[in-house]
C-alpha cells in the first residue's frame, strides 16, 4: 500500500520538484529504502550511521518519530509522511 | 536584498528582549515566490538556551503546514544571538536549509542597541544582504526616495 510521503524544498532536487511522492513500506527505514530506490540520493540526506540525520525532522502523521522508535517507527496504510528540515542553531 | 515592514522588525527585536538571556527563534510566512514577509510567527525555542535554539518539532510540523495550506512558505527565519554579534555560526549554517528563506539575526548583546542582520545561507555559503525597512510593502521598490532609511 503506498504512502504519501511530503518531500521539503531543499530535497526537491532528487525528486524532480515534486512536493510530494508515493513510497511502500511498514517503517520509516523501509519507506526511506524504497524512496531512494526510485529517488536516489534522498537516503544520504535523511540517514547518517543508522540514525536520523539531526538536520530533518521526519513525521508519520503528527508524531514525530524520533519519539517512536526512529527509523524502526511504523507506518500503516493510510498514514502520511512528512520529511521537514529541522530549524535550529547556536552561537558556536 | 531583504524587504520588510517596520512593525515586524519591531516584533523580532521585541521577541528577542523578552527571551533575553534565552534565544529567541521564528518565521515570518509570506506568499509562496513573493518575497514579501508577512505574518510573524513566534516559535518555542525548544532548547530554552542562551547559546542553541530549535524548532520544538511538533510546533514546527503545524506551522509548516499552515504555511503550506495557503501557499506560504517561509520567508523569514529569524533568532537572536543574545552574547554574540548578529553573525551566523557555525552551527546556524549547517542548520540553514530553506533555500528560499532569508536568515535574519538580531544580537541582544548590547542592553541599548539591538543590532539586526539578514543573510542567504545556500550550500554553507553565507552571504549578507542590506535590510530595507519601509511602512508598507506598497511603497516599496518606488525609488530610493519613497524608502525610508533603513535604521
Amino acid at each position: 500500500m503506498a504512502i504519501n510521503v511530503s518531500i521539503p524544498t531543499i530535497l526537491r532536487t532528487h525528486t524532480g520538484g515534486q512536493k510530494s511522492v508515493e513510497a511502500n513500506g511498514s517503517t520509516v527505514a523501509e519507506i526511506i529504502n524504497d524512496l531512494d530506490s526510485r529517488h536516489s540520493g534522498l537516503k544520504d540526506r535523511l540517514v547518517k550511521e543508522g540514525n536520523l540525520h539531526r538536520f530533518v525532522n521526519v513525521y508519520v502523521n503528527d508524531e514525530d518519530v524520533r519519539f517512536v522508535g526512529g527509523l524502526d517507527a511504523t507506518v500503516s496504510d493510510g498514514d502520511s509522511v512528512t520529511i521537514l528540515p529541522a530549524v535550529a542553531g547556536g552561537m558556536r | 536584498m531583504l524587504v520588510i515592514r517596520r512593525d515586524l522588525v519591531d516584533a523580532m527585536v521585541a521577541h528577542a528582549r523578552r527571551d533575553h538571556p534565552d534565544e529567541a527563534c521564528g518565521v515570518i510566512a509570506g506568499p509562496e515566490g513573493s518575497e514579501r514577509p508577512e505574518r510573524l510567527v513566534e516559535m518555542i525555542n525548544a532548547e530554552r538556551s542562551p547559546t542553541f535554539y530549535r524548532f520544538d518539532s511538533g510546533e514546527q510540523l503545524k506551522v509548516w503546514r499552515e504555511m503550506d495550506a495557503a501557499d506560504e512558505e517561509p520567508v523569514v527565519i529569524y533568532h537572536s544571538h543574545t552574547a554574540t554579534e548578529a553573525y551566523p555560526s557555525r552551527t546556524d549554517v549547517s542548520y540553514a536549509l530553506e533555500p528560499n528563506a532569508h536568515y535574519v539575526l538580531v544580537s541582544t548583546r548590547d542592553p541599548e542597541d539591538h543590532e539586526l542582520r539578514s543573510y542567504r545561507i545556500v550550500d554553507g555559503v553565507v552571504t549578507e544582504e542590506p535590510v530595507e525597512v519601509v511602512e508598507s510593502y506598497m511603497f516599496a521598490n518606488t525609488g530610493a526616495d519613497d524608502i525610508p532609511d533603513c535604521r
